[in-house]
């Protein structure tokens, strides 16, 4: 199980606190399709998926992107007990949407890729490996539920 | 997965703006590397890794000098990188897996210096280039 120290804690809150959820969810979530392209294999109904700026803006995607990002939101006010609090999450993800745990991890390196882009200097090596840790840790609560 | 046409004239293009500073950046790297994957750090017994480290400056150059040749080199990285394949198979032999850690640190390394350069195309194509690279130096590990 993952731990998080409370210098952990403040950090990863800090840096939740100034982000924009909404923006970088879609950002987030279409960044994944465009790097990895096969993860569109869950969106058939998402409609145009077809180039990178399709994806972009695709207001589908961004609305999906903000849903999984609040999500994540839940996760920051629960970091001593994230199988807890994605037990039901885990649950959908493996017995309705069928999803791969592997994806759960392609998708949290790539939010703090986009938070590096956000923040920039500001995401030094000690607040992404604070994050590193959350989006391992959500990547495991995720898949905890499998069977 | 291998890189199309327009992968390489995106990452020449990119290049020209984030290869002459990389030298400099890529050491941040690799110490985000020991510090986000601490199991990274077994294949550097001997490393000071605190932050600012020689070795670790020396490391990052001598891995930024690498990715910069293979970009130079973009047909034909196999013929370019043998002698770091060789070196990769029968002397260094990390495991595979950690060629991925790397990749991910120096993207954010790079997403951190250069936010408007990353959109997700380029995203894609970088992340394509570092694949490449690393099939090469596991090229002959079997």
């Amino acid at each position: 199980m993952v731990h998080f120290t409370s210098e952990e804690k403040s950090i990863i809150s800090a840096l939740w606190g100034k982000a924009n959820v909404e923006e970088m969810g879609g950002e987030t979530l279409g960044r994944l399709l465009v790097v990895y392209p096969w993860t569109q294999r869950f969106f058939d109904s998402f409609g145009n998926l077809s180039s990178p700026s399709a994806i972009m803006g695709n207001p589908k995607v961004k609305a999906h992107g903000k849903k999984v990002l609040t999500s994540f939101g839940e996760a920051i006010k629960n970091l001593d007990n994230l199988k807890g609090t994605f037990a039901k999450l885990s649950e959908l993800h493996c017995d309705k949407l069928h999803v791969d745990p592997e994806n759960f991890r392609l998708l949290g390196n790539v939010l703090v890729i986009v938070l590096a882009t956000h923040f920039g200097k500001e995401f030094t090596p000690d607040v992404q490996a604070a994050w590193q840790k959350l989006v391992s840790g959500v990547a495991i609560a995720l898949a905890h539920k499998y069977h | 997965m291998s890189l199309s046409n327009e992968d390489k004239a995106c990452l020449r293009s990119v290049w020209k703006e984030i290869g002459p500073s990389w030298p400099e950046h890529c050491p941040d790297a690799i110490y985000r590397m020991f510090l986000s994957f601490p199991s990274t750090k077994t294949y550097f017994p001997n490393f000071d890794i605190s932050p600012g480290s020689p070795q670790i400056q020396a490391h990052g150059r001598k891995v930024a000098d690498a990715l910069n040749k293979a970009v130079e080199h973009i047909d034909d990285m196999p013929a370019a990188l043998s002698d770091l394949s060789d070196k990769h198979s029968q002397e260094l032999r990390v495991d595979p897996v950690n060629f991925k850690l790397l990749k991910h640190t120096m993207l954010v390394t790079m997403a951190a210096n250069y936010p408007e350069i990353l959109t997700p195309e380029v995203l894609l194509s970088l992340d394509k280039l570092m694949e490449a690279v690393s099939r090469v130096l596991i090229s002959r590990y079997r």
